[in-house]
């Protein structure tokens, strides 16, 4: 079947790489240290793999006097350093053709006209008919003012010249800090882009990783008739970084580990885990079922009992001795803001009563690690002795996202001799030794995807607003307390995390 | 691990493959498929050279088998490396005396259970790929109609033969070109008129590159003969003016479509394990390639 009108492209084939269409990019905050690491060296990659059309503008905007010389510098400094994908100068040049800069503020109206030119000049000269993207890698604060200002500046909607054209705008996570401030943000920039237009962003969950567990959920016949209340017992979702906050303080101090990490990513994860079949798996069959999740999902009852949350203090983690979080640059004295939040989520639906979702989050834990742990219920007959199952655990099937993708399920096995005894062992699947090698890294086809205008598993402002719907209350339990717990650095979290668990007869997994 | 057997069998090949596996603490555990790679002493180095970059991407046993002379007494010997630098298992099969006309024998039970099998022939490769005794133990078959004495004819006498499964490198080695000019008609929203290859004669990416665009176009392609190597560069006429893609210097290529001026894309030339890997990530057949080659058959 050919595709789109072209006679070259055709579904069955499938070694053509999909290329975007003629296009630019526009980089807000284009000297901070998410565009620097990643936005750049992977507008690099992208372009030496051939995924970008000829003639691919890219276009910064800070307030800085690069020139544009200075910011190509900049810019190929950045792509060198952070470049997973071999070292072209070829490729460079042919990307410097494209490169411009626009010099000002964000509340300076010169500079937005001057971008408004320079978007003018790129589709006479680079070819890009008036189609670009806009990516805001800027504080959420600024997010208002800077729509806005694409609205004022005629910058949001196509031109005359190319009326058939696109504009899009790129958001990164956290979408709001509560429920009331993620309304405002998503009626302001729905008022400026049409839904489709508008891409959010959790860089945490790579596209790749939310269709791994897709056809490991729905392409398999064995693991769906255990997938419920009758099988599992429980779930645990952790996030655990090994990481303080480093420079991110002027961020992270006030948003906290629940806002900055669960609010998005561990209740997507949490979503795709729980979640009935989609009818297919477009964007729109695939929110339909999370919505129904996140809306049927809850914090348990008693917020004291079933939440966790606390500050990392001076320790020994990986064999480093490192400081406590209030002692690091930028965090006032008496911050409260939370570095490890764990929370329990109850979901109300048939498949789910009664099996609780553990959901954890923290930096400065025990190794860097996210994986999704299935929990399933002990065998209600063990035909052997007491002392022979002493070291069975309960068996577990474990989604395991990053670092090392893969899966393992954790069962019983006889210990080979002549005693009978049982005891726990793995069994591991791995996504290919370094497969990850070759493909494409998060943020290259995230990037890939907002130039092709596929949005399939960004999450809209329905899902978004839900999410607040299920943290807020924990947020404001937390607000009221004194005091918060505190975890020394490097290890597996406070006590009271653990006491969480113990209330439910449960205890967390060592990932 | 690595370990060397003269004299041998498949059955004590696969028990060394158990022994190197649990020595090396079993390493290769999520191997996806085996290749198996038919080469001669001249093409051995560089063919398992590109086997082992390639089980980077997809862990695989790779089996090569060297095919020595078909006379005197039927001899094996096997050479097998676990765990070193490469992701999967490798082995390597001397065959010779009556042995070589019953290579599969050997090589049989050797193939990992219930996955897919590819042989890759990098230097001459049988005309009816399937219907060869290690061609019918897999479900893919990469030919390199560029490693024959007369790469056209070669790849004209195995696209006769034709089974799914069956696709040749030069079409992978064309796979960049096409990127473009689809990438070019994405931009061009015209109908294509005719066109223009140019080319050194002999050149099969060449030739498969013309069957392929009369197919989709429905328009008959030009081919100007020049003293190339590679595929020089290509024109598609449309009524909005002509798209032409001329190979630069440094993996590169100047691109012009109608209304834009002249740009420069990359056009790299990749290497046998890159090629190899695109061939693997799907392992069923190219329909595309099927249609390819059944209109080069019917054009000529």
């Amino acid at each position: 079947m050919k595709l789109g009108g072209n006679p070259l492209r055709d579904t069955q084939d499938r070694r053509l790489p999909q290329i975007a269409g003629p296009c630019g990019l526009v980089l807000f905050g284009v000297t901070g240290d998410l565009s620097r690491r990643k936005l750049i060296p992977s507008i690099y990659d992208l372009a030496n793999r051939g995924l970008l059309p000829p003639g691919f503008a890219l276009v910064g905007f800070a307030r800085h006097d690069f020139g544009r010389r200075g910011f190509a510098e900049f810019a190929k400094q950045a792509a060198k350093d952070g470049a997973r994908t071999e070292w072209r100068e070829s490729v460079w040049k042919q990307l410097y053709a494209g490169v411009r800069f626009v010099e000002g503020s964000f509340d300076d109206d010169a500079a937005w006209k001057r971008l408004h030119e320079t978007l003018g000049e790129l589709d006479r000269t680079q070819g890009t008919q008036g189609n670009h993207a806009f990516y805001l890698s800027i504080p959420p604060g600024l997010f208002p003012l800077v729509v806005s200002k694409l609205k004022e500046h005629e910058l949001a909607a196509p031109t005359e010249e190319h009326p058939g054209a696109w504009r899009r705008v790129v958001i990164e996570k956290p979408f709001g800090h509560d429920l009331a401030s993620a309304r405002e943000l998503n009626r302001i920039v729905d008022e400026v882009f049409p839904p489709e237009s508008v891409f959010r962003i959790d860089h945490y969950l790579g596209k790749e990783t939310v269709q791994n567990v897709l056809a490991f959920r729905f392409a398999n016949q064995l693991f769906e008739p255990v997938w419920n209340a009758n099988y599992v017992d429980h779930v645990q979702i952790t996030m655990a970084e090994d990481i303080g906050i480093g420079t991110r303080a002027g961020y992270y101090d006030g948003i906290g580990a629940a806002r900055d990490v669960i609010q998005n990513h561990l209740l997507q994860l949490m979503a795709l885990v729980a979640m009935e079949e989609p009818v297919s798996f477009d964007a729109k069959s695939l929110r339909i079922e999370k919505q129904k999740i996140l809306a049927n999902a809850r914090p348990a009852p008693r917020l004291d009992l079933h939440t966790a949350h606390a500050q990392y203090v001076a320790g020994w983690a990986g064999g480093e001795e490192v400081q406590g979080y209030l002692d690091e640059e930028g965090i006032p004295a008496d911050s409260h803001t939370e570095t490890f939040a764990a929370i329990r989520v109850d979901i109300g639906t048939r498949r789910w009563a009664g099996v609780p979702f553990y959901l954890r989050v923290g930096k400065r834990l025990g190794r860097r690690v996210t994986e999704v742990a299935v929990v399933f219920k002990r065998a209600p007959h063990l035909p052997f002795s007491s002392d022979d199952v002493e070291e069975l655990g309960e068996n577990a099937l474990v989604l395991r996202i990053q670092p090392d993708e893969g899966v393992t399920l954790r069962f019983g096995a006889k210990v080979p001799g002549t005693v009978m005894e049982i005891r726990d062992v793995n069994m591991d699947f791995a996504y290919g030794g370094t497969f990850v090698e070759d493909s494409p890294e998060a943020y290259e086809r995230l990037i890939l995807d907002v130039l092709l205008g596929d949005p399939p598993l960004f999450p809209q402002h329905d899902e978004v607003e839900l999410s607040w719907q299920i943290l807020d209350p924990v947020i404001e339990h937390w607000a009221r307390q004194k005091t918060i717990d505190t975890y020394p650095a490097g290890t597996w979290g406070p006590a009271s995390a653990d006491e969480m668990m113990a209330r439910d007869g449960r205890r967390w997994r060592r990932p | 691990m690595q370990i060397t057997l003269e004299h041998t069998n498949a059955s004590q090949i696969a028990r060394a493959l158990v022994r190197a596996r649990k020595a090396s603490g079993s390493p290769a555990m999520d191997m996806v498929l085996t290749l198996i790679v038919v080469c001669d002493d001249e093409t051995v180095t560089e063919a398992l050279h590109a086997a082992t970059i390639l089980s980077k991407e997809h862990p695989a046993r790779v089996i090569g088998v060297i095919l020595g002379s078909g006379s005197g007494q039927a001899d094996l010997h096997a050479k097998i490396r676990v765990g070193s630098e490469t992701s999967g298992e490798s082995v390597l099969l001397r065959l010779s005396g009556r042995l070589v006309k019953h290579a599969e024998s050997a090589v049989l039970p050797l193939l990992l259970p219930d996955s897919p099998v590819v042989v890759w022939w990098p230097g001459q490769a049988p005309t009816d790929p399937s219907a060869d005794a290690m061609g019918a133990l897999a479900n893919r078959r990469l030919t390199d109609a560029e490693a024959a004495a007369q790469p056209v004819r070669h790849l004209r006498a195995v696209a006769r033969h034709y089974s799914p499964g069956d696709t040749d490198l030069s079409w992978t080695r064309l796979t960049p070109w096409r990127a473009l000019l689809a990438a070019a008609l994405d931009q061009v929203r015209s109908p294509v008129t005719g066109g223009l290859i140019e080319a050194g004669t002999g050149n099969p990416a060449g030739v498969l590159l013309e069957a392929w665009l009369e197919d989709r176009l429905g328009v008959p392609i030009r081919w100007r003969k020049v003293d190339a190597e590679k595929i020089r560069r290509v024109v598609l006429e449309t009524e909005a003016g002509d798209v032409t893609i001329e190979r630069g210097a440094n993996g590169s290529a100047a691109f012009s479509v109608p209304g834009a001026g002249q740009r420069t894309v990359p056009l790299p030339t990749r290497t046998l394990a890159e090629l190899l890997a695109e061939d693997l990530r799907r392992l069923d057949a190219d329909a595309i390639y099927a249609a390819t080659i059944k209109h080069l058959l019917a054009s000529s």
